[in-house]
């Protein structure tokens, strides 16, 4: 049995063998807000937060996981109060298909939580193991720069 | 020029107004036919060939069958109605019938409690092969007379030369769509025999009649659903694991679930066509196109898919957006033992523009004239007619506009020494002062809508409630943005702000066609229009008014009647079809009114190159493009970025590897992407002349930027290198070492 705390609710699971995070929190625990791109941690798709740090799910092993704090995309918002890399991506266009868009708005918030004032390159650099195969990533990059400095 | 209506609302045509789905996707709330599940499921698996082509000797599904939790292992003699699906021509059969001709073909399914077990059932299937030469070259294909389509186009002046004169061959590599989704569905029988299938499609009523045709059922047993839908590109044209979902739900009675994985996913749809092209251009020495000759050979893979249109459009388009007095173009799609090649964005357009355009930029520097002027010079407009199959320009086509507006803009200095900013990037392999820039010019032409005589329509229903307006439809919303556009749409047409977008099944509503070949916004669009119509002029009627909003009909300043007052009388709804002007077959010498309408777009491109290790950054590609009316423009913005990303992908590093028919990068890892950090900044100039159809004007707007952003990026290249660079995707050998 495995114990760990998902958007602060506690949840036990048993998982069979090397089951990914990303398989429990879906198929377990009906969380599908993390997508399963490529399950080989080239895309991002899957990005959840695991004890402050920013992780593909897919390369995670539940078993590991005992103990753990995790926030995924359904962790973010307070209700109709989006968090706000969630309400730039709405207002400026930058989800289109939106399947990536989960793992990118994981790990734009981990990126703003650990650095205010990130530049375009910054953004670029962080986001780069987020693959997005609609938007050209321009949209997305010019809704979170203007986030970058706000002092929230 | 018509006259546009100005928007009525805040909310209407012209706005860049935000999805509404977009906070649920920003939520992870938004449910994709990958999300989805029911109770008592189990999950499907597919056995696939390993070979390129063989004859199977023998299928034994026993050792699967005796795994706990295995439900049901198919092959082929379980497909009990017609044993072959396919787009335009039914010769795929629905499981491998005797013979597998593509490495992946699917040769088995099978259903199990869950995932995992589902993949150990279908491991343990044991399948003898006796493997037989697979045919992969498509050259040799032709030869043999083994083809899917074979085009010869003759048109023009026959003594028609130019003194000038330049020629080349040119290779495309095979893209792959790569939507991040994969395919995936569910399929829940219903307890009278029928089923009901969940699915991510391009086009649902299509889908509907394959899978009804091989299901051996009546059409009203079978209800297809649009599921939530992960990019696509072209890749859910064809089906995939629609009729096996099927299949296996009927077969069991319970309701069963696929989910392909990266790998699957790769053999699971259709690619780009891999394209061999030979040109000759012809200009007379003040650089008028006299002559162009070409012979396109597009790979077609193991399955007919979308080659013959596919074909036909790389054939049409094969001059490009230019006037030129004698065309001969050959061209064939070969069958081969390669994986199946079909639609993806810009659907045969593609190759040939990166033939064209390599040659425009040869033949200015034969005659010594600036590439964008050669182009100016020779630049299709309305009036003209298409160098290939003689058509009459009508409608707008300002593909003079559009050169003229992309040069005009001036080129922003994004020169940085942050290393991130270098080829090579994070690698820190580029000095600075190593860095070599080019700039690169490209134009293209892309027909719009569906073609070659089809009977292209589609259907949307309007429908006023006492909460506002449905739009009922079963348009595939791949992540476009037609979401917006029908609800910007029926706002103008009818002044109610309270939009709400309805998919309906199968069995509620006709076929919108397919969201391919840019279509949608001018096809369902033209529906919602037309719809809205209707509602709007019903609802003055029974209020007695001249005006309606989301309170009701008005008479001047006065309220008339309310939503609720108007439907006492029975609900006002309105259902359209929408045709777009009719099109034609070819003649015998491939000349015809075969289009339905047309658009322009140009790319320039700088580039940053290491000559050293071959590496290339795209720093930027500016665009115009001509859209008609932007219904959107922040979707059209999103459109442009999206499509010139998929440009660049094919120019500088996407292409699947094939040895013997084998697929060798069938993965995000070894198939690679454009990152963020490999994206170019990107300037676009909307240039908007409303067409002769479509609401508003408007055009399609989402192939136009995949099609030029590749050969404006290999130009950039090549002035940055001084290398012929005759193939995409250009790899640091072609740079470093040419031959």
């Amino acid at each position: 049995m495995t114990r760990f705390t998902v958007n602060g609710t506690e949840h036990t699971a048993d998982p069979v063998g090397p089951e990914s995070l990303l398989t429990t929190l879906r198929d377990r625990l009906g969380l599908y807000g993390s997508k399963n791109a490529c399950e080989q941690g080239e895309c991002g798709s899957c990005s959840v937060i695991l004890d402050g740090e920013l992780v593909c799910s897919c390369l995670v092993m539940t078993a590991d996981t005992d103990g753990s704090t995790i926030v995924t995309v359904e962790g973010l918002a307070d209700g109709d109060t989006l968090h706000r890399v969630q309400q730039v991506m709405v207002d400026g266009s930058g989800v289109q298909c939106g399947f990536c868009t989960p793992g990118i708005v994981v790990a734009a918030a981990h990126l703003f939580d650990s650095r205010p004032d990130p530049s375009e390159e910054d953004i670029r650099e962080a986001l780069a193991g987020n693959i997005c195969r609609c938007t050209g990533y321009g949209a997305i990059v010019r809704a979170l720069e203007a986030l970058s400095g706000d002092g929230q | 020029m018509t006259t546009i209506a100005r928007p009525r609302t805040e909310r209407g045509i012209g706005a860049s107004v935000t999805r509404s789905d977009a906070i649920p996707k920003v939520k992870g709330e938004f449910a994709y036919s990958s999300d989805l599940h029911a109770e008592e499921m189990l999950w499907g698996a597919t056995v696939r060939s390993p070979h390129a082509h063989a004859r199977i000797v023998s299928i034994d599904l026993a050792p699967a069958l005796a795994i706990p939790g295995v439900h049901a292992a198919l092959t082929i003699d379980d497909v009990p109605g017609r044993r072959a699906f396919g787009l335009e021509h039914a010769d795929q059969p629905a499981l491998a019938d005797g013979v597998v001709r593509f490495w992946g073909e699917a040769v088995a399914v099978v259903a199990a409690d869950d995932g995992e077990t589902a993949r150990r059932a279908a491991a343990a299937i044991s399948v003898q092969y006796e493997p037989l030469a697979p045919l992969i070259d498509p050259e040799e294909a032709e030869r043999i007379g083994s083809t899917f389509r074979v085009i010869e186009i003759v048109n023009g002046d026959p003594e028609a030369h130019g003194s000038v004169v330049v020629e080349g061959y040119y290779e495309v590599g095979q893209q792959d769509q790569a939507p991040l989704g994969t395919e995936s569905g569910i399929a829940i029988p219903d307890d009278e025999g029928g089923v009901d299938l969940h699915i991510s499609t391009q086009w649902l009523h299509v889908d509907h009649e394959q899978v009804v045709a091989t299901l051996g059922l009546r059409p009203e047993q079978v209800r297809l659903h649009m599921a939530g839908i992960g990019g696509a590109f072209g890749s859910r044209e064809d089906l995939s694991l629609q009729v096996h979902l099927c299949l296996l739900a009927l077969h069991t009675g319970r309701p069963v679930k696929m989910v392909y994985d990266r790998a699957e996913s790769f053999v699971g749809h259709v690619h780009r066509h891999p394209a061999r092209m030979w040109y000759r251009h012809e200009a007379d020495r003040h650089g008028r196109l006299r002559r162009v000759e070409a012979r396109l050979l597009l790979d077609g893979g193991a399955y007919a898919s979308t080659s013959s249109a596919v074909l036909a459009n790389a054939c049409y388009f094969a001059v490009g957006p230019y006037r030129c007095d004698a065309v001969e173009v050959h061209g064939a799609a070969a069958r081969t033992n390669n994986p199946p090649a079909g639609a993806m964005r810009g659907f045969g357009a593609v190759q040939p523009c990166f033939g064209y355009e390599s040659q425009m930029d040869r033949l200015a520097a034969a005659l010594d004239i600036d590439p964008v002027d050669l182009r100016l010079m020779n630049a299709l407009e309305p009036g003209d007619h298409l160098a290939t199959t003689g058509q009459l320009i009508e409608g707008s086509l300002p593909t003079r506009r559009v050169i003229e507006a992309l040069r005009a803009m001036p080129i922003l200095d994004t020169a940085s020494d942050d290393p991130r900013r270098l080829p090579g990037g994070t690698g820190l392999t580029t000095p600075a002062g190593s860095v070599r820039r080019g700039i690169g010019f490209a134009v293209s032409i892309k027909n719009l809508a569906f073609s070659e005589s089809f009977d292209d329509y589609a259907e949307a229903r309007a429908v006023l409630t006492p909460d506002g307006l449905e739009i009922h439809t079963s348009a595939a919303e791949v992540g476009q943005g037609l979401v917006s556009v029908v609800e910007q749409l029926a706002r103008t047409v009818t002044g109610i702000e309270a939009v709400r977008m309805v998919w309906v099944d199968t069995s509620q509503i006709g076929s919108a066609g397919s969201t391919s070949a840019s279509r949608q916004t001018q096809m369902t669009g033209g529906a919602v229009v037309a719809a809205c119509e209707g509602v709007l002029a019903e609802a003055l009627r029974r209020g007695g008014g001249d005006r309606l909003d989301d309170r009701g009909v008005w008479r001047g300043e006065e309220m008339v009647a309310t939503l609720a007052d108007l439907l006492a009388d029975g609900p006002i709804e309105q259902l359209e079809r929408f045709r777009h002007p009719p099109t034609e077959r070819p003649d015998a010498q491939g000349r015809g009114n075969i289009h339905a309408g047309f658009a322009i777009a140009a790319h320039r491109a700088v580039v940053d190159v290491d000559p050293e290790l071959g590496l290339v950054r795209v720093v930027r590609v500016d665009t115009a493009q001509d859209v008609g009316k932007a219904i959107n423009p922040a979707a059209v913005i999103g459109q442009i970025e999206g499509g010139i990303m998929q440009g660049v992908g094919l120019a500088v590093m996407e292409e699947i590897i094939l040895d013997q028919g084998v697929m060798k990068n069938a993965s995000f890892t070894d198939y690679l992407l454009p990152t963020f950090l490999d994206a170019p900044d990107v300037e676009a100039i909307l240039i908007e002349e409303p067409d002769h159809w479509g609401p508003f004007g408007a055009k399609g707007v989402g192939e136009p930027p995949t099609i030029s952003s590749t050969p404006a990026v290999v130009a950039a290249i090549r002035a940055a290198t001084g290398r012929d660079l005759t193939r995409v995707p250009v790899r640091p050998e072609d740079i470093v070492f040419p031959e």
